[in-house]
């Protein structure tokens, strides 16, 4: 048996995301960027998004988190490339968890979903943006 | 010296029905006590006899019910004041530690204005530190902060009390770093500058003796869930004369003597602060924890905290990457330790942890202004109590090994 229950949590993909996350760094020329703050644990990630009509050309995260925050961010950031602004705008919370591929209990759903998140109130921004303008 | 004996200790371990539980199909051990502590069966129990056999409203009835309620409801104001050397009048029942601050923050605001400052240390709980934060921005007071020193100690050389501070409010023991600070000595120099002073006690009185007279304290205040007793109950002790003079902060039944349509005359302490039907079951059940405290004696409680915590910080000193913070004599400090282990994040820790049973506190633990002083988003703590072993720490600073496996 395994010697953590928890373990299905940490799962040799979320760790290698966690030691080498994808899309990490500051992107040039974002057209948006947003950031998230989880209260309980401190887990801060920014999501920064450059579009070519209206679609995802770039996109990549900063922030500090857990293995479980930062590998979501990862795997979020590479799922929404070549994305419709429209296609983000439906991703819920289920989708994160399907991508992430683990069980996550309540406690941790926030980790998994911070990065989503920070992608929802930029592009909220951006649009209240071109609306103003 | 051994504080609590093993025998005794077994014995003791046998009160909290809590302590057989399984988690995951491990043993619990339970490290989070600075967040709340577990219940005594004497506690549960005599919850249980209130609602069973005399519950009714305190102060009101004259039936039996009531009569039997209030001498209850009232003995245990008496038990919380003995404990902690004050007159039964000087002891008022909150909610809790957040509650009695709060308290006197909009009370004492009365007696405040633009310009007057409020001394606060850098090390504060968000309900010692919000509260003053809000009166500060509603009537144009300046905060000030006693620095943090890089031991973990506060820097009282360099404090910033002057003649224009009004209010000085400080932890007792750090529920972050787990410094113990010098009470009494801040308390003078709160006193030569004509201050009031008051220690927010949530984290020493469940862990020390605590005597208000001889710490000269105007107020301190703390939480019965912290100390083997319910949630939603806590303590405002205040000297007689102070609080005689401050403005009530609820109104309404209980805190009345007489009462117009235009006006109103205030009930006599502790009651005056004390609106509305108050936790009666909370009350009565906080009588039976400071019996069960008494029965197991502070002093041994004190000397089983610091060999616990000795005896971990020893520990962990040996884990690898491990970096403890606060005070490392455990003279200075709580029984509680935060410490991360390098490049892993809190939360990992404690779910990995939570897998072999054992329940320990991460993130930023209500201190975030602390945090980011010392560059830390959270941290691990492990905080102990009474029914804590010397076996369950050798688990515990296993378990992190094993953790750290998980990370390689």
């Amino acid at each position: 048996m395994n010697d953590f229950m928890n373990q299905e949590m940490y799962l040799e993909h979320i760790l290698d995301l966690y030691k080498n996350p994808l899309n990490f760094g500051v992107l040039d020329n974002a057209d948006f960027k947003e950031r998230c703050f989880n209260p309980s644990c401190g887990d801060e990630v920014e999501i920064q998004v450059r579009l070519d009509n209206n679609k995802v050309e770039d996109v990549k995260f900063i922030g500090k988190g857990c293995a479980i925050s930062v590998a979501s961010a990862s795997l979020l950031t590479d799922h929404i490339k070549g994305k419709s602004l429209d296609e983000l705008k439906n991703l819920t919370k289920e989708d994160m968890i399907k991508l992430i591929g683990i069980e996550v209990g309540p406690a941790r759903v926030k980790c998994v979903t911070c990065s989503l998140v920070s992608l929802r109130e930029g592009i909220k921004s951006l649009e209240d943006k071109n609306v103003r303008s | 010296m051994v504080a609590i004996t093993k025998n005794k200790m077994e014995k003791l371990r046998e009160d909290f029905p809590i302590l057989s539980r399984k988690i995951h199909d491990k043993q619990l051990i339970y490290l989070d006590n600075s967040a709340t502590t577990q219940k005594p069966i004497q506690v549960i129990d005599t919850i249980i006899d209130y609602y069973s056999n005399y519950n009714s409203n305190v102060h009101r009835g004259l039936h039996k019910l009531s009569e039997e309620a209030t001498l209850k409801f009232e003995e245990a104001h008496k038990k919380v004041a003995k404990f902690i050397n004050a007159d039964f009048k000087e002891v008022i029942f909150t909610k809790g530690t957040t509650e009695s601050l709060n308290l006197l923050a909009y009370s004492l605001s009365n007696q405040l204005k633009k310009g007057d400052e409020i001394v606060l240390t850098q090390m504060e709980h968000h309900s010692n530190l919000v509260p003053w934060q809000q009166i500060a921005k509603k009537l144009g007071l300046k905060l000030k902060f006693i620095k943090i020193k890089n031991d973990g100690t506060l820097d009282l050389e360099n404090n910033p009390i002057n003649k224009k501070t009004k209010i000085v409010s400080i932890t007792h023991i750090s529920n972050f770093l787990g410094t113990i600070n010098p009470v009494k000595e801040i308390g003078k120099i709160a006193h030569e500058n004509n201050a009031l002073f008051i220690v927010d006690a949530a984290q020493s009185v469940p862990h020390l003796p605590i005597d208000v007279k001889d710490i000269d304290c105007d107020f301190l205040v703390f939480s019965a869930h912290k100390m083997l007793g319910p949630t939603g109950i806590g303590i405002l002790y205040g000297k007689k004369d102070l609080l005689n003079e401050m403005q009530p902060f609820n109104y309404g039944g209980d805190m009345i003597l007489e009462v117009k349509f235009e006006d109103a005359k205030f009930n006599e302490l502790p009651w005056k602060f004390e609106a509305g039907t108050p936790n009666i079951a909370g009350a009565i059940g906080f009588g039976a924890t400071i019996d069960y405290l008494n029965k197991v004696e502070m002093n041994n409680i004190r000397e089983h905290g610091k060999e616990l915590t000795k005896y971990a910080i020893k520990k962990l000193s040996e884990v690898k990457n491990l970096e403890v913070y606060g005070p490392l004599d455990p003279e200075k400090r709580g029984s509680l330790i935060s410490f991360n282990l390098i490049n892993i994040h809190p939360h990992d820790i404690v779910s990995l942890l939570d897998d072999h049973g054992i329940a320990v506190r991460g993130g930023h633990h209500c201190a975030m202004p602390t945090m980011k002083l010392m560059g830390l988003t959270g941290s691990v703590r492990a905080s102990f109590y009474l029914y804590n072993t010397k076996e369950e720490i050798d688990y515990f600073v296993e378990t992190l090994e094993k953790v750290k496996g998980v990370f390689k």
